[in-house]
């Protein structure tokens, strides 16, 4: 019945923030996926700004590789810039 | 029902006496009730499809859409009881008149339980609110112009709705264009009523003719459709003359309210 495709939907909260994922819907094509969000995911005011991407489109990571891919970077201390102090005031570092 | 505000007030009539063979106390009550109407009498239609769109992206969109609808219903009725002086609110407005008291026209009042049908009437009737919220949005009386304003951009959005829909229903399977065109057609004899003069208009309803026209056109023609050659038809809604359907549409709106008068939520 359903033959509509999915699309991955990604909002901006506001300006100056990246836009993040939120979840998915069906739609006929891009420009109705668009509408489609808007109607779905921002009908309480969630976003200025909308991205919306073929699910098909988006490569994913396999689950089964996670160790592979993901534990080495555990005992890498050295990458995290912990060292360093934040000034007070400044977001969204 | 609320006692009239001040000695000064008009007495309050009694309920089969308002409006009825009274075509418009003040001017502007008319008016603006008659715009009132147009939005809540769609706004119903519209809520029909909430459970029943063809999916559900498309359920939240007609559901927000309607919502939209009520909004504008809401703010004009508490405006027309206000103009009218006889203490009468939202809600009295909207449950407690029958339907020789609508003053909507046919266009909206009409079942569209066919998804190319409410499409069809969804574009006809957002591109004609575009042009009227936005000449009224310019208009001398400050709190329709403020409710035009808003309502403006709200339309505007219902507008692009439907047209993309017409567009891709019309110029999608033959089957698609088929429903789509037959759509038009029994619409179509319901536009010119849009532009039929009313008393205490603040925006002349045949000013609005053109522009709606064309523009209405313009989506049908880029769906590979073919505008209706079609009469109009006879109207009344702004009289009070409706459609047997009507009847039946506020038997179930109003059924809640009357049954138990002042209930809320």
């Amino acid at each position: 019945m359903n033959t509509w495709p999915l699309w991955e939907v990604f909002v901006r909260s506001k300006r100056g923030l990246s836009h993040v994922h939120v979840g998915s819907l069906h739609a006929p094509d891009a420009e109705l996926a668009l509408r489609n969000a808007r109607d779905v995911y921002t009908r309480r005011q969630e976003g200025v700004s909308l991205w919306v991407v073929p699910s098909s489109e988006i490569v994913a990571s396999d689950p089964g590789e996670r160790e592979t891919f993901f534990d080495p970077a555990d005992d890498k201390v050295y990458r995290h810039p912990t060292f360093y102090s934040v000034p007070d005031g400044v977001e969204h570092l | 029902m609320n006692t009239p505000p001040s000695s000064s007030s008009p007495p309050l009539r009694s309920s089969d006496e308002q409006l009825v063979g009274d075509p418009v106390r003040a001017p502007l009550f008319g008016y603006v009730l008659g715009l009132a109407d147009d939005a809540l009498v769609s706004a119903q239609r519209m809520s029909w499809w909430i459970s029943r769109a063809p999916e559900l992206e498309e359920d939240l969109a007609l559901a927000n859409i309607g919502l939209d609808q009520l909004g504008q219903a809401r703010a004009l009725l508490s405006y027309a009881g206000e103009v009218e002086g006889a203490g009468r609110t939202e809600d009295d407005l909207a449950y407690l008149r029958d339907d020789r008291e609508f003053r909507n026209v046919w266009l909206v009042e009409r079942p569209q339980t066919d998804f190319g049908v409410a499409m069809a009437r969804l574009l006809v009737f957002s591109t004609w609110q575009c042009e009227l919220y936005a000449a009224l949005a310019s208009s001398t009386d400050a709190t329709l112009a403020g409710i035009a304003g808003k309502a403006v951009k709200e339309v505007a959005y219902h507008r692009d709705h439907a047209r993309l829909w017409t567009l891709r229903l019309g110029d999608g399977t033959t089957e698609s264009h088929d429903r789509m065109q037959a759509a038009l057609e029994g619409e179509w004899p319901h536009v010119e009523e849009l532009f039929a003069p009313v008393e205490g208009a603040l925006v002349d309803p045949q000013s609005l003719r053109s522009a709606v026209l064309s523009r209405v056109e313009e989506v049908i023609v880029e769906a590979t459709l073919s505008v209706p050659q079609v009469s109009p038809a006879i109207g009344g809604g702004r009289r009070g003359l409706h459609t047997e359907h009507l009847g039946h549409l506020l038997a179930e709106m109003q059924h809640l309210h009357r049954s138990h008068p002042g209930v809320t939520w």
